[in-house]
């Protein structure tokens, strides 16, 4: 008799429970910035960046992160909340980022991830630019007498990353090229490295980016060349979940800042002395014309706490990219007005 | 009132109400969760369904066991990777248990040596996680062996690199009728059993079942080679140049290292675990059994077939029916070294392609469920056909 009635006061308490549980449901989206007051709420952006990947996104000994990617993120954390360093950054596997983004575990995907049409469409994300103009080549030793991508015979092996765009585009390229080939496909880009490294399979493709900074992890990087050719348009950028208008135009605006900055050569350092600048293109970067925070509901100082705490996009090639040996060379990711293609439009 | 009622007068409706309830809440729960995420994908753009199943996959995958390559569909790469996680899993169960089975002996010999090597085996791979044992196997075992051009050779047919095992590939003619003498070997063998025990229930012959049913075995295939136009020839591999530094085998089948690896781990861990499931399943026969039995003449041999293993597979069946369950499950740590099971191809490759989450956890989720549940039934059957039958 206790025994029932006990069984039946934790039934009827479980159903009660499940009540309150379902009154609380819901997640829909409103017209407001739904990310924005959150992000506000909790004090800082949540990123999700690679699990290293030098000069984009790596953290150092003391869990400090840093790279291109990672400046992204600090932008938007730099506009939103005023402190580029109110940044929480989540470590995403390729294979994780996207289900991160889409249930909210993260705000900005910042990792290396290429904007194609079906990501952009079906996945229910949005790219808001690109941040790094990139192309798949294949990495292989230098002593194989290897030297371009034509040298490639039926029944070599082919590492690289699962759940990437680069596994499409290695089947694209050898059936094009009618080439037979093994394709071993690890989940973690360390394990592509030391697999490659072991001499598992003859050559590694990925990103060129990703090829140049992976070297660097190579018990003897010497012993390795990427090959001159580009199989492929890899644009990288950041992305955001579809269906929060203004958080997207945010992230888009942040890193539009960034480069725009460059072109019209405001930097960290003289950001604040150009507010009585002649230009009044420099002066909307600057915060000292227009009211252009507004629309996103930000005040007028975003782009200048972006420039000042983070720096314009040259300043982060360089300090990320460049001067850590990566790509010295700028290439496609050289302002359109000095022959590459980064092109935004204009911040008024 | 209706408390007594319940409790006294109705039992069945007493027992019967609770039960409801916690179903009614379970599917509560359920309900909510999938209206929430319903919800929540509407917002978000994202649509349900299994349509993208018959999508072309456009990736292509190391190692299958059926026709495969990136034009098929996301459908065929799903049964790639079901077919190689069936695939290790089925080579670990089968080297676990004879490890398992010898270790188990061995750790009841006499001798000490034997015993205590055993013994040390058993304590030190029951002990180190998986996971890093598979990493041990494919990263420090790969890094020790040869290249192609200097593979470790086997009679010149046969190649162990550190691209993979390349074994002699069978070709065959006329297979099937191959196929049906092995399938009729096997049926004859079962009727010689029956017809063998009856034999001695009856009249107390013994026949040498063991040595008619091997004869069976071979003479029938044989028979074929002889008279029905089977044959067999073999496709060696040989070492190919593919630049003046990389080399490779054509010809023959590879066996991709991520599967011996992968394989070795999981055989090599499990096996422990059975190992001790059989010693004390021999241990758990009573000592006057083994007394009893060769009180009556038996020799050594059949003291341990006819009477102390009938027992001790009672004892050691149940619990090694979750080590093969744990087995197939642990497979899926196979996407840490590039193995395409299930996990890698399809909750891995196939679930970023296409983005549908929900969708290939569930179906991967049921895929695994399915896989267990079957060798649970398969065990069950066997501990019953090996339970004591009461006369």
């Amino acid at each position: 008799m206790i025994k029932s009635i006990k069984t039946w006061i934790l039934v009827g308490f479980a159903s009660l429970l499940l009540v309150a549980c379902g009154q609380g449901g819901g997640g829909a989206g409103s017209k407001k910035s739904k990310t924005l007051d959150n992000t506000k709420k909790a004090g800082f952006v949540k990123c999700g960046v690679s699990q290293g990947l030098p000069g984009f996104s790596n953290a150092d000994a003391s869990g400090n992160w840093s790279g291109i990617d990672v400046d992204v993120c600090r932008a938007v954390a730099a506009a939103v909340l005023g402190d580029a360093d109110k940044v929480k950054y989540t470590p995403l596997s390729a294979k994780e980022r996207f289900t991160a983004l889409t249930s909210g575990e993260i705000d900005v995907l910042a990792r290396n991830t290429t904007w194609t049409l079906s990501r952009d469409a079906d996945i229910g994300l949005t790219f808001v630019g690109v941040n790094f103009y990139d192309g798949q080549g294949f990495m292989v030793r230098k002593n194989s007498g290897i030297n371009s991508v034509n040298d490639f015979k039926n029944g070599i092996s082919a590492c690289t990353n699962t759940g990437t765009t680069t596994e499409l585009n290695m089947r694209d390229f050898f059936n094009s090229k009618n080439i037979s080939y093994e394709p071993i496909a690890f989940e973690k880009a360390d394990e592509v490295v030391q697999a490659y490294d072991a001499g598992r399979c003859d050559t590694y493709t990925t990103d060129k980016s990703g090829l140049a900074a992976q070297r660097t992890k190579m018990s003897n990087p010497d012993e390795h060349k990427v090959l001159p050719e580009t199989i492929s348009k890899e644009p990288l950028g950041p992305v955001v979940r579809q269906g929060d208008a203004v958080w997207e135009d945010i992230v888009r605006w942040s890193l539009n800042t960034m480069i725009e900055a460059e072109e019209y050569g405001v930097n960290s350092s003289n950001a604040s002395s150009l507010k009585d600048s002649e230009n009044p293109a420099i002066k909307r970067l600057v915060g000292s014309e227009g009211e252009l925070g507004a629309a996103f509901g930000l005040d007028n100082d975003w782009s200048l706490r972006i420039i000042e705490q983070v720096g314009n996009y040259g300043e982060s090639y360089k300090k990320h990219i460049a001067d850590t040996g990566i790509l010295p060379n700028r290439g496609p990711n050289q302002l359109w007005t000095k022959g590459g293609i980064l092109y935004v439009p204009p911040a008024r | 009132m209706i408390f007594k009622k319940f409790n006294i007068e109705n039992k069945k409706a007493r027992d019967l109400i609770p039960q409801a309830i916690t179903v009614l809440a379970l599917l509560s729960v359920i309900i909510y969760f999938a209206t929430n995420a319903q919800i929540n994908m509407g917002n978000r753009g994202i649509s349900f369904g299994f349509g993208f199943l018959n999508q072309e996959a456009s990736f292509d995958i190391t190692f299958s066991m059926i026709e495969y390559d990136g034009s098929h569909s996301y459908g065929r790469a799903f049964l790639v990777g079901l077919l190689n996680t069936i695939l290790v899993s089925v080579i670990g169960i089968f080297f676990a248990t004879i490890m398992g089975v010898v270790v188990g002996i061995s750790r009841l010999s006499d001798n000490y040596l034997i015993a205590k090597v055993a013994e040390w085996y058993v304590e030190i791979f029951r002990n180190i996680p998986l996971i890093l044992q598979i990493f041990f196997w494919y990263f420090a075992a790969l890094r020790a062996l040869p290249l192609p051009e200097n593979g470790i050779s086997f009679y010149d047919i046969s190649f162990l690199t550190i691209k993979g095992w390349y074994v002699p590939k069978f070709i065959w003619t006329n297979f099937n009728i191959f196929l049906l003498s092995v399938i009729a070997a096997f049926i004859a063998i079962y009727f010689i059993n029956s017809y063998a025990t009856k034999q001695r229930e009856q009249f107390g012959k013994q026949l040498p079942t063991t040595t008619i049913s091997l004869a069976t075995l071979i003479i029938l295939p044989l028979i074929t080679f002889l008279l029905l136009g089977v044959s067999l020839t073999f496709e060696y591999p040989v070492l190919k140049q593919l630049s003046p530094t990389v080399f490779t085998y054509a010809g023959g089948v590879s066996i991709i290292p991520e599967l011996i690896a992968l394989a070795l781990a999981l055989s090599m861990y499990t096996a422990t675990f059975i190992a001790e499931n059989v010693r004390a399943g021999i241990l758990g026969v009573g000592k006057g059994q083994k007394e009893a039995a060769a009180s009556i003449g038996l020799n050594k041999n059949q003291i341990l077939k006819l009477v102390v293993m009938p027992q001790a597979l009672r004892i050691i069946i149940p619990p090694t029916t979750n080590q093969y369950l744990n087995l197939t499950k642990n497979s899926s740590l196979a996407a840490a070294i590039a193995y395409p099971d299930i996990v890698l191809v399809f909750a891995g490759t196939a679930l970023m392609q296409t983005g549908r989450a929900i969708e290939i956890i569930s179906i991967t989720m049921l895929t695994y469920l399915t896989l267990s549940i079957s060798i649970s039934i398969f065990m069950n059957w066997y501990n019953k056909k090996m339970a004591i039958k009461e006369k």
